[in-house]
């Protein structure tokens, strides 16, 4: 057991699977000799060789079609694309190839694929660099979308993603890559894709989030009356979703804050949302409530904890939840 | 000297069988023998016959949208016949029949294909081809990545990959043979130039004089061929394979061919090409100029080709009859394939084939208890 960050929960993981398994390959840009620039794959290259951590030529359709030929080949390729603002040359690729490929042949090629890309905002990066797209990639079948919160949750989520046999889009919260460390066990272990987890039991009130959002609706709390009892749930799995999870604790709560970094319109906060009124009408005591990134393009960084859902707006939704 | 010259190249060209049957004894020893012609002859009429089949069943409503392959089947059958079956990789577009049947894809899955049944491309175990590919110009990366896993655990096998004139403007072409050279995969990459992608000529598609010496800029073997030469189109493939399992990297060969059809059955090619350029390309038919040889060889006449005509009649109207009579797969079978275990939502859906809220209270939908197929 050991005191890791996510960066190095992931970069233990990359190394465990690597280790175990001779199939797995790591292809990017910049992610053999220098480690990746967020550092996540450093020390691999040392260890495993440029024939497993392979430097590519600068082309994100690129990685992600020449992993979908080495998926089909029998390799379990782990392509990095450096930003999720680059991820858009390679879509074609990911959801139309990686995506199809097994439906389209009724099962005879698979692709078993894990895509990790760092995601979000909050760290002052340039343009492009800040936003969160998992609702297209949700949107688009085929593909498993992922994103931990935290370093235990990421190794063992890491590791399920490589071992899938369909491709798993892995989204890694940039501004929680080194905000804490936490235990992270030296063994391998695996967390079952699809399984939401609920961080803090409570009855008045659910909130649901994923990644970095977590611990701005962690602070928020810290803010509310101290008879107010919240759910949070940290869904950790976007698809295929946990919504029983969800379901029974809006059963329960009868109240439910929704809150994500992407745009509000047509985010994954309107399927939660809906999936909700379908099955807990009878029990909502308030309308769901949406705290999100606005429908605007997300702003360069002087502005960008004013575009995100911070913990003063995420607590001004819970307050108002509470109060209808 | 402030000025000098870096870099010089030029692309050579290649024909043995000309378009009267007459061949260069020269350049094709060691090439094709008396039987490989025959069998690659046979296989170019029965492809003929099966595309002048689909043809009808498109018109008569039997099948929907098909790309005709008419005046390419020498392209096809010279490269594929430079494969390995059961070894190396096809990596195709759409106008490759002939290839894909002499390595082994059961005809009727070609015919599955387009009358819109993915079982068409549920390729049987150790046929190792993937499926037809409709967008232009996306599966060349898969031939790079396949033929990538084969140089990393050094196995001795290669990647063909087919694809148009049209295709080679769509930057995944460009990042395909880059990421080929770069990493020295055993990839072959040739281009079916058949002079038009739908209605865009050659000439308004690219600026340059070849589309081979695009592979100059990757630094890769490169040549251009009569693509209507089965000699030809067998000899540049073998040499790219043979350079490739010895470890030396990708080769493009741009096989100069005329697409005889529309483009697709829901094209009308007489709306931009002239019928005296159909005409002229006619008189370069494959086929003609292969039988002209064979005769001239002694190898073949009018009642073996009566025989070929009738069993390519018996063969093709056999692989209408299995696709036409397996039955219509149940709405199931779009679901059971989305992954290897199916999620719960998808597994409501399927069994209910509803999607609104009230067809999800499981005792009012009636939800069947099956576990998801794997």
């Amino acid at each position: 057991m050991a005191n890791l960050t996510l960066v190095q929960a992931i970069n233990l993981a990359l190394t465990q699977e690597m280790q175990h398994d001779d199939r797995v390959v790591l292809l990017g840009e910049d992610i053999s000799i220098n480690g990746g620039v967020f550092r996540v794959t450093e020390g691999l290259h040392e260890r495993f060789g440029s024939d497993r951590v392979i430097d590519t030529p600068l082309a994100e359709s690129g990685i992600m079609g020449t992993s979908v030929g080495l998926a089909i080949a029998g390799m379990r390729p782990v392509p990095e694309i450096q930003f999720e603002g680059f991820l858009g040359p390679a879509y074609d690729q990911l959801v139309n190839h990686a995506g199809r490929m097994r439906v389209r042949t009724r099962s005879a090629l698979t692709i078993p694929l894990t895509v990790r890309v760092p995601v979000g905002g909050g760290i002052h990066a340039p343009e492009l660099h800040s936003d969160s797209p998992e609702a297209i990639y949700t949107h688009s079948k085929g593909i498993k979308v992922v994103m931990p919160s935290t370093p235990y949750d990421a190794k063992g989520l890491l590791i399920s993603a490589i071992r899938d046999p369909d491709p798993v889009i892995f989204f890694e919260p940039k501004r929680v890559y080194r905000s804490f460390r936490e235990e992270v066990p030296e063994e391998e272990y695996t967390i079952e894709i699809g399984q939401a987890k609920v961080v803090n039991e409570g009855s008045d009130i659910t909130i649901v989030t994923w990644g970095a959002p977590v611990y701005q609706c962690l602070a928020a709390m810290d803010n509310l009356p101290e008879d107010v009892s919240v759910e949070l749930i940290d869904l950790r799995t976007i698809y295929p979703m946990d919504i029983d999870t969800v379901i029974q604790s809006v059963q329960k709560t009868g109240r439910c804050v929704i809150v994500h970094e992407a745009p509000l319109t047509a985010g994954l906060g309107a399927e939660i949302s809906s999936q909700i009124q379908e099955s807990c009408f009878l029990y909502l005591e308030a309308p769901v409530q949406r705290v999100a990134g606005f429908d605007t393009i997300m702003p360069y960084y002087k502005l960008e904890l004013s575009y995100l859902p911070e913990a003063p707006r995420i607590e001004k939704g819970i307050k108002e939840c509470l109060a209808y | 000297m402030p000025r000098r010259t870096v870099y010089e190249a030029s692309i050579e060209y290649m024909q043995i069988l000309d378009e009267h049957g007459n061949l260069d004894e020269k350049l094709a020893k060691d090439t094709l023998s008396d039987d490989d012609v025959v069998y690659m002859y046979e296989h170019m009429v029965t492809c003929r016959q099966l595309d002048e089949i689909a043809f009808k069943l498109q018109r008569s409503g039997r099948m929907g949208t098909y790309p005709q392959n008419k005046g390419q089947e020498a392209a096809a059958i010279g490269s594929g016949f430079a494969a390995k079956k059961g070894e190396d990789w096809l990596v195709p577009c759409y106008r490759e029949n002939a290839a894909l049947y002499m390595h082994g894809l059961p005809m009727h899955y070609i015919l599955l294909h387009w009358m819109g049944d993915e079982r068409g491309n549920q390729i049987p175990d150790g046929v190792n081809i993937t499926p037809i590919s409709i967008p232009i110009g996306t599966h060349m990366l898969h031939a790079v990545g396949i033929a990538w896993a084969m140089k990393l655990r050094k196995e001795p096998r290669v990647v063909l990959t087919y694809f148009g004139d049209g295709s080679t403007s769509e930057g995944d072409f460009h990042e395909a043979m880059n990421f080929a050279s770069v990493f020295q995969t055993p990839t072959v990459f040739i281009c079916q130039n058949n002079q038009w992608a739908i209605s865009t000529p050659r000439e308004s598609q690219m600026n340059s004089e070849t589309v081979a010496q695009k592979a100059l800029a990757y630094g890769m073997p490169t040549c251009q061929i009569d693509g209507n030469d089965i000699f030809a189109a067998y000899k540049a493939t073998k040499e790219a394979t043979d350079r490739a399992r010895a470890g030396g990297g990708p080769s493009f060969i741009e096989m100069v061919t005329y697409r005889l059809g529309d483009h697709t059955t829901a094209d009308d090619a007489r709306r931009y090409r002239d019928q005296a350029e159909v005409d002229a390309w006619k008189e370069k038919d494959p086929i003609i100029r292969t039988r002209l040889y064979l005769e001239s060889r002694g190898l073949w006449d009018d009642d073996r080709q009566i025989k070929l005509q009738d069993r390519a009649k018996t063969i093709v109207s056999e692989v209408v009859k299995a696709a036409e009579d397996i039955e219509k797969p149940g709405t199931d079978d779009f679901f059971d394939h989305m992954f290897a275990v199916l999620p719960e939502h998808l597994i409501r859906q399927r069994d209910t084939l509803r999607t609104s809220s009230i067809g999800q209270n499981p005792e009012q939908a009636g939800l069947r208890a099956t576990p998801a197929r794997v």
